[in-house]
This record gives structure tokens, C-alpha cells and sequence, in this order.
């Protein structure tokens, strides 16, 4: 399998020399296509790996390749979801959704005159999310489930190559991350998109994810890597299998003792 | 509005429960603020030319008419003049100032030392540069009303949130594709809510100016009104002047619910 993202040993440290070392020798490769989360106690650099993948931030020493091209800028083929819809209020959902392809260079330019044909696509992808017809409501007038479904269109309407899920179910109550959840599995499963996926949520990186990678404490590396061997396409009820509970459990204890050693 | 509505379907509510009150409640107020005022007059025999009765001033007010309208519309024109220079210039310096953080660093200290000198101090410079008339009470006007307006702009800016920024800078948005899209937007309802502090501010501007230094303007009218004694006549001139600003304030709420209703969403959402 091609790798679509590369991270070799890579440093990256905040506020200048004598700065915060926030990962440090992180290595760890993603190939096309596949659905890895990654996991670890607070403050292990996940957030940092985001910007990363992302371009948003350039490493001070090691390489992120990202489709076979070296990170030097944002990259522009990702798409990003945050624990904050951030929806802007004066926008509608549906326009709120169309704002990357007014960003991307790709679409920029075609957004004038093929705006039928985007708002449809748009308006599909609602539809996926189980939006029907919300498009033209504001943000604020939708819960926060429904914002953050939202937010997942938004992310995904430039048909990016890489979806990055910074914590995005980390708000939700328990039934609607369940329900967010099985719309992320089968919207991997319909467009074949790359998925980097951080959380928290052990149960949620192994029902989601083919590969979990366990990161240590401050400054961050990968510490072990799983892969997940539960055929796809997957129920809700796997959760309730002991390979499944067994396999929470040990990354339970993997992230345990990785919190101690700091 | 509702309640009159419904009210007037059954019409066997006393009249007391009929009414309004929260509607009614400013004109009361007022009304009842001129007999309070009526009544110290009569009660303390103050003569005219220390407090005049607001009888006595509306009779000021119908026996100077026309000096004392030509004089209105003149404050209001420098007024608005000045208000409108400063809504653009704000506007500007405060996207200015709000792009990067080192000008917002930079340039924000000067302007807070700007905006603690008096501006009735500066009147004498722009009367030496531009000489008396229209031009010092509209500069002064302008000068008094723009700060609120450029803090106003600058804060919207600087506060975008962060995931925003990051999740359209991933995207390879350039500074100006974050401004427009989101800066600008997000800051529109803290600039429509300064317009209502700059324009009354504006008001302070224009008529300091006019009193000092020109021969129009309800300023100018108040003053030489003082030196004849005609005390009636500077209580109407304020009287006006509060009348242009509640106005002018009432306009600017107005456009401000209708440019930025997204940003009262409770009370739209109802």
C-alpha cells in the first residue's frame, strides 16, 4: 500500500530554542486510504501532529511527506474537523459548508459558474450526514450534533484526499457520538478517503480506525502500534465482543503507564 | 406588539391592562421628567436666567424658529459630515491595525495617547490651519468619534477563533481570503454597535467646535444666546441637540439590527 503521509523523526518545538519540545523522533506512516487513530495521555503532542500533517506547522528538524510531496506549506488537499464546529453564524449551513471551495485554488474559480453543480454536491453530502434539509437553517438554529455533522461536510465538500478529526465527537453525548460515529465509518467506506482521526476515546479509535497508534507523554513519539483486526464493515455490536473490550483494555494500560512515566 | 393584539380581542380587560406599558414607558418618562422640571421652577421661583421652566423654553423654541432650525440643520450637517469621515476612516485604521499583531502592538499605545487629549484643545489648531466655520466643528467631530469605532474593528479582528483560522489556512487561504471571509464579517457587529457611542461622541465634537470657533451651528447659537442672557434660547438649543442625537442614535440601532441580525440571535430565533 502507498503511503499517503510520512512522518519521520521529526522534532518540533514551540516559542524558540529554549522553547517546549512538543514531539520529539515522531515517526509514523499512514497509507492511502486507511483510517488511523491515534491516541495518548494529555499533552502528547497530538494536536501538534495535526498542524503538521497539515502544514500548518514546519518541523525544525525531520520530514513530513504528505502525497509524495515534502511539507513546506499548507497543503490543501485536507480536510479538518475540530471539537468546535466553528460554523460561522452569518453564514447558513449550506454556505457555511461551501466555504473551502471558495479557498481552494482548484475550485475557487469554477465556484462562480458551476454553483448548481456545487451546491447538489453539497447538498448530497448533507443528505449522508442525515441533514436533509437543513441547508438553508444558521448554524446556531442546529444542536451541537447536528453542527458537528455539518462540520464534517464542511470538511469534505473539496473531495480532500486526507480528512484530519481533531477530537470531533469530544463535545456530543454518548447516543450521538454513537450514532456520528457510524456516518464516519460508512463515509470511509463510500469515498475512500485517508482518515487521521485524534481522540481520546479508546472505545471509538478501535471501532473506527484499521491502525492505532499509541503516542507517550510530552515530548511525543509513538510509543506501539495496533492494527485492528476487526472485519469491516463493522456494527455497533462489536463493541460488545471481548476482542474488542480486550483490545480497549490494553491500550487502557499502554496509555496508563505512559501518563506514569511522565 | 403582541400583547395589544390580543389585548384588543377581548375587550373586557380594564384599560389599565390594555395599555402597553414597556411601549409607552419612554414617552411617560419624558413627559414626566418636564413636569418634574416644571414643578422645581414654579416651587423654587427660580427666574429665567438661572433655570428656565420648560414652558418657557418651548415658547423660546416656537418664538426662535428659524434661527433655531437653520442652526440645527447646520450641526447636523457638520455633525454627519464628521460622523461619515470617521465611519470610513475607523473602518480603515481598524482593519489597518487589526491585520497583524505587531501594528496592533504598534500603532495601539499612540492611539490611546490620541485619544486622552482633549479634543476642545484641538480646535484652536484647526481654526489656525483651516480658520472658524463648518470645517473645524466637522474635523473636531470626526476626530472625537472615530477611536470607538477603530477599538471596535480592531477587537472583532483579533479575536477570530483560532480552529477557524486553522482550518482555512490548511486549505491554503491567504491572509486576505481570512480577512474577507471571516475578519470582516465577524467584526460588523462590534462596528455597528460603536456607531452608536461615535455618534453621540460626534455631537460632543461638532458643537465644542462650533462654540469656540464659528458663526453657525447650534453651538455658536448657544453661546452668543448665553452672552445676550437669553437663557430660554440656550435650553432650546440643548433641547434640540438631544432631540438630532436620540435620533441619530435610534438610526444607527436600526441599521445596526438590520446589517447584524445573526448577531441577536435570541431574539431572533423566538
Amino acid at each position: 500500500m502507498p503511503h499517503l503521509v510520512t512522518i519521520d523523526n521529526v522534532d518540533m518545538r514551540y516559542g524558540g530554542a529554549a522553547g517546549t519540545l512538543a514531539v520529539s523522533g515522531l515517526t509514523m506512516k499512514v497509507g492511502k486510504g486507511e483510517f488511523a487513530a491515534v491516541v495518548g495521555p494529555s499533552g502528547c503532542g497530538k494536536s501538534t501532529l495535526m498542524k503538521l500533517v497539515t502544514g500548518l506547522h514546519i518541523p525544525q528538524s525531520g520530514v513530513v511527506v504528505v502525497a509524495e510531496k515534502q511539507v513546506t506549506k499548507p497543503v490543501s488537499i485536507v480536510g479538518m474537523a475540530f471539537q468546535n464546529p466553528t460554523m460561522l453564524p452569518w453564514r447558513t449551513t449550506l454556505d457555511n459548508i461551501l466555504l473551502p471551495l471558495e479557498i481552494v485554488e482548484r475550485h475557487r474559480h469554477r465556484l462562480r459558474a458551476n454553483k448548481k453543480e456545487y451546491v447538489e454536491k453539497a447538498e448530497h453530502l448533507l443528505e449522508t450526514v442525515g441533514l436533509k434539509g437543513f441547508g438553508s437553517k444558521f448554524p446556531w438554529q442546529l444542536s451541537g450534533g447536528m453542527q458537528q455533522r455539518a462540520n464534517l461536510c464542511r470538511a469534505l465538500i473539496h473531495e480532500p484526499e486526507l480528512l484530519m478529526l481533531d477530537e470531533p465527537f469530544g463535545a456530543l453525548d454518548a447516543f450521538t457520538r454513537e450514532e456520528l460515529w457510524c456516518v464516519i465509518r460508512d463515509l470511509h467506506a463510500a469515498q475512500g478517503v485517508t482518515i487521521i482521526l485524534v481522540t481520546h476515546d479508546l472505545r471509538e479509535a478501535t471501532f473506527l480506525a484499521d491502525r492505532i497508534f499509541v503516542m507517550s507523554a510530552r515530548p511525543g513519539k509513538v510509543l506501539k502500534e495496533h492494527t485492528v483486526p476487526f472485519a469491516r464493515p463493522r456494527d455497533l455490536e462489536v463493541m460488545y465482543e471481548k476482542a474488542f473490550n480486550d483490545m480497549v483494555h490494553e491500550l487502557h494500560g499502554e496509555i496508563a503507564s505512559a501518563r506514569v512515566v511522565a | 406588539m403582541s400583547v395589544l393584539t390580543e389585548n384588543t380581542a377581548t375587550p373586557a380587560k380594564p384599560l389599565a391592562q390594555r395599555i402597553n406599558w414597556v411601549k409607552l414607558a419612554p414617552w411617560l418618562y419624558t413627559i414626566g421628567l418636564f413636569v418634574l422640571w416644571e414643578l422645581l421652577v414654579i416651587v423654587l421661583q427660580t427666574p429665567p436666567t438661572i433655570l428656565p421652566a420648560p414652558s418657557r423654553v418651548f415658547q423660546a423654541i416656537v418664538q426662535y424658529w428659524s434661527p433655531i432650525w437653520k442652526n440645527s440643520l447646520q450641526t447636523l450637517y457638520t455633525t454627519t459630515v464628521g460622523f461619515a469621515i470617521a465611519v470610513v476612516a475607523g473602518l480603515a485604521i481598524g482593519l489597518f491595525i487589526g491585520w497583524s499583531k505587531a501594528i496592533y502592538a504598534g500603532l495601539y499605545p499612540l492611539m490611546i495617547g490620541f485619544n486622552a487629549i482633549p479634543k476642545v484643545a484641538l480646535v484652536p489648531i484647526l481654526v489656525i490651519w483651516f480658520g472658524i466655520g463648518a470645517v473645524p466643528a466637522i474635523l473636531t467631530a470626526f476626530l472625537i468619534s472615530f477611536f470607538p469605532i477603530v477599538v471596535n474593528v480592531a477587537t472583532g479582528l483579533a479575536t477570530i477563533e483560532p480552529e477557524t483560522e486553522d482550518v482555512l489556512r490548511a486549505l491554503g487561504a491567504k491572509k486576505l481570503d481570512i480577512m474577507l471571509k471571516v475578519g470582516i464579517p465577524r467584526s460588523m457587529p462590534y462596528f455597528f454597535g460603536s456607531l452608536k457611542v461615535a455618534i453621540t461622541l460626534a455631537f460632543v465634537g461638532s458643537v465644542v467646535s462650533e462654540t469656540v470657533a464659528s458663526n453657525y451651528g447650534l453651538g455658536n447659537m448657544m453661546s452668543s444666546a448665553q452672552s445676550q442672557f437669553n437663557v430660554p434660547l440656550v435650553f432650546a438649543g440643548l433641547l434640540m441637540l438631544a432631540v438630532e442625537g436620540i435620533a441619530m442614535y435610534a438610526l444607527m440601532a436600526w441599521i445596526e439590527m438590520r446589517m447584524t441580525g445573526w448577531a441577536h440571535r435570541s431574539s431572533m430565533s423566538q
